[in-house]
């Protein structure tokens, strides 16, 4: 029975690292667009961290500690990035391989199943957004940003949020039907971007808002890599991390029921 | 002909439906190893959904399917590793180069890298694609499309070769080029399934054919065995000027006798005989005097007419 497990984990792994090979394959010519993904944190981390927070100053958060508005930002803007990085890649680019450019109607004539479809892309996903992760780490490291050795958590951190919005990502893909689909998509982001407590604390919301925020999957991963680069690690953190691997999960599990049930008729 | 009489897939009462819609209405097959295997009809008649189940990409509503003695609703990956498919669409992969689709696919079926690049050459070769090794595929015609994607399915050395209407929309050329490949893949020994609606492709290629019609099969043979079978060994084709539907089914009950059957077309009559040169001599005597007449060799097309009153492919007007 377990050697059974074993090969059929073992054919899953060579079969989702054969389309993550198509994808590095694919979009090796096209290194210049994932740099640009990079760019645009940075440029949030300058207008946000740095320009408005010159404004601000310190802020006092809701435990009576203080810190400088940049470095409150900042994993906010991390953990943005690395939606920002994954969804991208699993909702707008699965999207066009999917509907557009028909690549897995060819993939469903191989042994490929459509859970190693999602597992693949879930894979390619995560090295985009890690990219993105690792190099706004750094330079946050460089700016004196990260305050203690919990801040180093902030990378694992991340990849819960990378996981959450592959799945959310790839389900959006398979349910998307046209482009215009993503205006939806975009406005969604934005308005998590501004109220998941990017800017704010949450408890500044009138009541009323605070529930929605909760839902937002962005704040519980704002949430995480806050407390941990501000050094600040809380139990409340295991429910952020469970709530962000049960919409990976969920998230997969849907966009290969679409997937078989679109491609497999 | 079949080499051994190993039994590849086996179909029996084998049904699809989409909704309301059945498109696959009961049908018998077995595929033997060795053999070139054709499914002949019109578009929508059920081949390739008949194809897409063996393919294990489409799952059969009822009735029994064997590939590889395995059953597709439950081991299609494991079926899907020993297939090799041509689809309508060719399904390349856009964003790769005509080189990264072969081995980009090698990968799909786990073929180690140094391995996939050998054999990518190897095929680009037997297709004569090798110069354009590095294009991007939008960069090929139809034809180059086409024999990339033949090239594609035989990476994995597949056991069945699957091709589903592999040279529709292609011009003459291409089209030849197409059927040289597919030949030389049967001398190989290479076991090949394919759907057509093309009676010259048929016959040229298939060892063994079934003729579906509307979901059915409703003939099965050898192209010789189907033409002895449903018509006779010679057609006279008749026009009569600017003659049109109604008038030359009016003419056509005018020539009872001059041959075994009359079947009247929208713009000819064709008259099944078993020699020419009487009917010819029949139409004399009767001095009917058509403008133009045809002598020929009864052909599958003729089989298809028979068993369906259509013609194979209606001409688009």
């Amino acid at each position: 029975m377990s050697v059974i497990a074993y090969s059929a984990a073992r054919a899953t792994l060579r079969s989702s690292g054969a389309l993550l090979n198509r994808n590095w394959i694919a979009m090796r010519r096209a290194w210049v667009l994932i740099v640009s993904g990079a760019v645009e944190s940075l440029l949030f981390l300058f207008a946000f961290g740095f320009g408005v927070g010159s404004l601000v100053g310190d802020l006092t958060l809701p435990d009576g500690s203080t810190v400088s508005y940049t470095a409150y930002v900042a994993p906010a803007i991390l953990a943005n990035a690395a939606m920002m990085g994954v969804l991208a890649e699993t909702s707008i680019n699965v999207f066009a391989k999917f509907k557009w450019m028909k690549v897995y109607d060819g993939i469903l004539n191989t042994p490929l199943r459509p859970w190693d479809v999602a597992l693949g892309e879930v894979w390619w996903a995560l090295i985009r957004g890690g990219t993105y992760i690792g190099a706004f780490v750094v330079i946050m490291g460089l700016f004196g940003l990260l305050d203690s050795w919990w801040s180093l958590l902030a990378v694992p951190a991340c990849v819960f949020i990378a996981l959450a919005f592959a799945g959310i990502g790839l389900t959006l893909a398979t349910l998307f039907r046209e482009w215009t689909d993503f205006d939806w998509m975009n406005a969604v982001v934005f308005a998590m971007f501004l109220f998941g407590g990017t800017f704010t604390p949450v408890e500044a919301y009138p009541a009323f808002v605070q529930p929605v925020v909760y839902v937002m999957p962005l704040y519980h991963g704002i949430e995480l890599v806050r407390g941990l680069s501000l050094g600040q690690p809380s139990p409340w953190m295991l429910l952020h991390i469970a709530y962000l691997l049960a919409l990976c999960v969920v998230g997969m599990w849907v966009a290969q029921k679409r997937l078989s049930k679109a491609l497999y008729k | 002909m079949p080499i051994h009489n190993e039994i590849l897939a086996r179909a029996v009462d084998l049904r699809k439906s989409y909704g309301e819609h059945e498109a696959v209405r009961g049908v018998d097959f077995e595929i033997l190893r060795g053999e070139a295997f054709g499914f002949l009809g019109a578009n929508g008649a059920g081949k390739s959904t008949t194809m897409r189940m063996i393919g294990c990409v489409s799952q059969p509503t009822s009735g029994s399917l064997e590939v590889f003695g395995r059953d597709p609703r439950t081991e299609g990956a494991a079926i899907r590793a020993r297939l090799g498919v041509v689809p309508q669409d060719n399904t390349l992969d856009g964003m790769l180069t005509v080189f990264e689709n072969l081995v980009v696919y090698a990968g799909y079926f786990g073929i180690k890298k140094k391995d996939a690049r050998e054999k990518a050459a190897e095929l680009l070769d037997f297709v004569q694609l090798t110069p354009r090794a590095k294009d991007q595929v939008s960069e090929l015609s139809g034809g180059m499309q086409r024999r990339l994607a033949i090239a594609r399915s035989l990476i994995n050395d597949p056991d069945l070769v699957i091709l589903d209407e592999p040279t529709t929309g292609l011009d003459p050329q291409a089209r030849h080029l197409v059927w040289e490949r597919l030949f030389q893949l049967k001398q190989r020994g290479v076991s090949i399934l394919l759907t057509t609606h093309y009676m010259d492709e048929a016959e040229q290629l298939c060892d063994r054919l079934v003729v579906m019609d509307e979901g059915r099969i409703i003939a099965a043979g050898s192209p010789r065995e189907l033409i002895d079978t449903h018509v006779t060994k010679e057609v006279v084709e008749l026009r009569f000027g600017p003659a049109h539907t109604t008038e030359l089914a009016e003419l056509s009950l005018t020539l009872t006798g001059v041959g075994a059957q009359i079947e009247s077309l929208p713009d000819k009559i064709l008259v099944y005989t078993d020699d020419a040169d009487d009917t010819n001599a029949a139409l004399d005597a009767r001095d009917i005097r058509p403008t133009s007449m045809l002598a020929r060799r009864a052909t599958l097309e003729d089989v298809f007419l028979r068993l369906t009153g259509r013609a194979l492919v209606e001409d688009e007007t």
